[in-house]
């Protein structure tokens, strides 16, 4: 617990470090920094509707980072979450096509579920295998399946799932009413949705500290060779952890598809999987720290949303804040271990 | 100049590797270190060069208090420490290497340093070829090269540590005399070592550590006797080897080839039997680690047929010849044997396998304390594995091991461990034997002596193949010696399996 803290003190000075960069940027760009904070901080948290949207980004992002963390443990990059949130999205949209969905909709709701789960995990055993088996580097692999992805999501849309008479990106057409996951009036904000982020956090910390399966994760992350003597198999941990890992990014992908957006879009996964990997680094891979900066992620990507219409300066700020937050908060954090370090030796 | 130091202190976390050491270098002298491994000999001379910076404890120069928290501060004052592994650049010449950190401008003079190289080279009795690249070098000619290099820095307290360690005998003569040679003019030298031998024809004074702790210091000459005691307590003891009268096969290869190390494994013949205790001997990477590996199932043999206790396992898993009751301990122990970043605790819920699912926090805490009392190992439960000595990290390995295995693989058991730490692990694993008759020992070793004390039978290998097969006490250094050399004397001892014929 008190490593938590102290930790947080490095992400305070690196937020620190960061909104001073970005300050710097703004006065660079001739914006009145002060008023660009005000509206991003008013277009996160102004409303409840607009706290709901906050929220809504932060459950597809809060189930990626949680995957990552399985990952990151044993060592693994996995940049292939993208990927794996837009394969859960498609086999979610694969079962909730089945004409007789209508008719069963809470049935094949949770079908649609499983299916985000299985093609999610799927996905990323891919990855897994082309690491354990074929030698290559899952970075690389998961980068690949990215493409691959995408592709295929362009494919399904413009193709065999195009609406009647007009293919277009703005994705295959609506599902009835019946197949929509309840929302909480007059939010637009899913609570099964809700439920399934705060379930992953909590699974995902019980099972790291408690189990054999955490452990297991960590030693291999530190020295897979050894591990091998303790009875333990690398390759099995590491296919273990990238399905786990594609398996919370694809259920990511089912909550965009039935909750959000109701259909399949090219741009499913928004790029939540690329800013989970960043969500993770800055909350220094510590679980109860990352739905914390999870939600901080996705204030900042809501709050933007009204930057270029009130300031006319682009949404992509909010890119910019986060970049500078995770190099600020990764510079500080070594910059203290090693103070600490020198600290420690006197 | 003359370097004091005053109760000196350096703890890692919870180990604390230096605990009030005082000594003084006087100039002129060769002073020595001496201790066992986990001693606190390298802490404190990392502490001296600046490499480290303690945790108490004033160190002065000439009677004036000095501060470092770098190398380089150390190297202005003219404190230089060579390495166990020289830190050089193999890709460049024995001239670039020599010119480094001393040439200043932007252009290099490279004539000036070859005859200044050349001058140093003259003067300590070196023979260095400029034009060299460093990494044909053997250890010997690097340790050179880095001592001139730090001559010519100015350096006027020169730290050596464990320099006779890998270097020919004709090196370590040329060394000496340069030592000499540099004390005469008033420079001083502290040298760090565990052998007694080096200690006894060099050093003028030494200072002697146990446990992170001063035992003793004493001026020349040293009473062996005394100095023994105070590195270790009590002299050790040779215990006494058990004699069992080999069982039912354990472990047979046939015409068993693997990849592997510098020459692999070629045609391997040979059985191991029950209460057996069989050393490796060759010259490192002869094929010792590809057997070892091939038995324990980690190196899958290209051809041929591996057997475990009449059960064939060829083409199996590690993990199968895990449950067969084969344990294999790598000499590498950090590389291969710990995870770094965990403690002790966490191996120990690691190896814990009663609940399949959950980790028993509390009871992995409390065997790992157990076994650190039980195996000596200085450190505490929740201390990383990475903070441990050596020898302590050996300790731990050994904690592992399963109360009754039917074969066990060690790697080079006692690299890196001092004697009493060496004669620890040997009663150890003899009280493996004694207990039970069924289980065989296999281990490699760079050391004829400790083969010929703990093993009743030897392999030497040459080259990737087994060129000896003998008991040990029908042979001796010197027969042993000529077969690692690849003398196999006689043609028939090429093939194992033929008994040894009786004149």
């Amino acid at each position: 617990m008190t490593l938590l803290i102290r930790y947080g003190r490095y992400l305070l000075l690196g937020i620190l470090a960061a909104f001073a960069f970005t300050t710097l940027i703004l006065l660079f760009a001739g914006a009145p920094p002060l008023a660009a904070y005000l509206h991003l901080f008013k277009g996160a948290f102004g409303s409840w509707n607009k706290f709901a949207h906050v929220l809504n980004a932060w459950i597809p992002l809060t189930l990626c980072a949680c995957g990552l963390l399985y990952t990151f443990r044993i060592g693994l990059w996995n940049i292939g979450v993208e990927g794996q949130m837009m394969l859960g999205a498609v086999l979610t949209t694969l079962v909730l096509r089945f004409s007789a969905a209508e008719q069963f909709p809470l049935l094949f709701l949770v079908l649609a579920f499983l299916g985000g789960l299985a093609g999610g995990a799927l996905w990323a055993l891919l990855a897994g295998f082309l690491k354990t088996k074929g030698g290559v580097n899952e970075i690389f692999a998961g980068l690949g399946l990215n493409f691959v992805a995408q592709g295929l999501l362009l494919w399904l849309i413009f193709g065999p799932w195009k609406r009647p008479g007009i293919a277009s990106m703005s994705g295959t057409e609506l599902f009835s009413r019946e197949l929509w996951l309840p929302v909480l009036r007059p939010f637009r904000l899913s609570p099964v949705g809700l439920t399934l982020a705060v379930l992953a956090v909590i699974v995902t910390a019980l099972l790291l500290r408690y189990t054999r399966v955490g452990l297991s994760l960590r030693a291999i992350g530190g020295n897979p060779r050894a591990t091998r003597l303790f009875g333990l198999r690398p390759g099995l941990y590491m296919l273990l952890a990238m399905s786990f890992a594609g398996g919370f990014a694809g259920l990511a992908g089912s909550v965009q598809v039935t909750g959000i957006y109701h259909r399949l879009i090219p741009a499913i996964s928004s790029n939540y999987g690329y800013l989970a990997l960043l969500v993770v680094m800055l909350a220094g891979y510590r679980v109860w720290l990352t739905p914390a900066v999870a939600l901080f992620f996705a204030a900042l990507n809501v709050g933007s949303i009204q930057l270029p219409m009130m300031l006319r300066i682009d949404s992509s700020l909010s890119g910019v804040i986060q970049g500078a937050l995770v190099l600020a908060t990764l510079a500080v954090h070594a910059w203290h271990m090693r103070r600490q370090e020198r600290e420690m030796n006197r | 100049m003359e370097i004091t130091l005053r109760d000196i202190r350096k703890y890692y976390g919870l180990v604390r590797a230096n605990e009030g050491i005082s000594m003084t270098v006087r100039p002129g002298t060769v002073h020595g270190i001496l201790g066992e491994n986990g001693a606190g000999k390298s802490t404190l001379m990392k502490v001296l060069s600046g490499y480290t910076p303690r945790t108490g404890g004033d160190i002065l120069a000439d009677g004036r208090p000095v501060d470092f928290r770098a190398p380089e501060d150390a190297a202005r004052l003219g404190i230089g420490m060579l390495y166990q592994d020289p830190l050089d650049f193999p890709r460049l010449t024995v001239l670039e290497n020599f010119m480094l950190g001393q040439s200043r401008g932007l252009f290099l003079s490279r004539a000036r340093y070859r005859a200044r190289l050349r001058e140093l080279c003259d003067y300590l009795g070196f023979s260095l070829v400029p034009e060299a690249p460093v990494r044909r070098l053997t250890v010997g000619e690097r340790q050179q090269l880095e001592i001139l290099r730090l001559i010519a820095l100015g350096t006027r307290v020169l730290i050596l540590d464990e320099p006779t360690t890998g270097i020919s005998s004709d090196q370590k003569e040329a060394l000496f005399r340069a030592l000499k040679t540099l004390t005469a003019e008033g420079k001083s030298v502290l040298l760090v070592s565990h052998k007694l031998e080096d200690v006894e024809l060099l050093c003028d004074r030494i200072t002697v550590l146990r446990g992170g702790q001063m035992t003793g210091e004493m001026d020349a000459p040293f009473d062996t006797r005394a100095v023994l005691s105070m590195m270790f307590g009590a002299p050790p003891g040779i215990p006494p080897r058990s004699r069992v009268t080999p069982g039912r096969p354990v472990l047979a290869f046939r015409n068993v080839s693997a990849p592997g190390g510098r020459t692999g494994l070629i045609s391997c013949d040979v059985t191991i039997h029950a209460g057996e205790r069989v050393g490796l001997a060759g010259l490192e990477g002869s094929g010792q680690g590809v057997f070892l590996r091939v038995a324990a199932g980690l190196t899958r043999p290209g051809q041929g047929t591996v057997t475990l206790n009449e059960m064939p396992m060829t083409g199996r898993d590690y993990h199968a010849f895990r449950r067969k009751g084969v344990c294999f301990l790598p000499t590498d122990r950090l590389a291969e044997g710990l995870v770094p970043g965990l403690t002790i605790t966490e191996h120990f819920a690691l190896r814990d396998r009663r609940h399949p699912f959950l980790v028993k926090w509390t009871a992995a805490f409390l065997k790992a304390q157990d076994r650190i009392r039980d195996f000596r190992v200085k450190g505490t439960p929740d201390a990383r594995v990475e903070a441990l000595s050596g020898g302590n990290q050996q300790r731990l390995l050994l904690s592992f091991l399963p109360r009754n295995p039917s074969l066990l693989l060690l790697e080079n058991p006692t690299r890196g461990l001092d004697l009493a730490s060496a004669h620890w692990v040997w009663e150890h694993l003899q009280g493996y034997g004694g207990h039970d008759p069924e289980m065989a020992i296999i281990f490699s070793s760079p050391e004829l002596d400790e083969i010929l004390m703990a093993a009743d039978r030897v392999l030497v290998f040459f080259d990737g193949r087994i060129v000896r097969d003998v008991r040990t006490d029908e042979t001796g250094v010197a027969e042993l010696g000529r077969a690692i050399a690849g003398d196999t004397g006689s043609i028939r001892h090429a093939f194992p399996g033929h008994r040894r014929p009786v004149i």
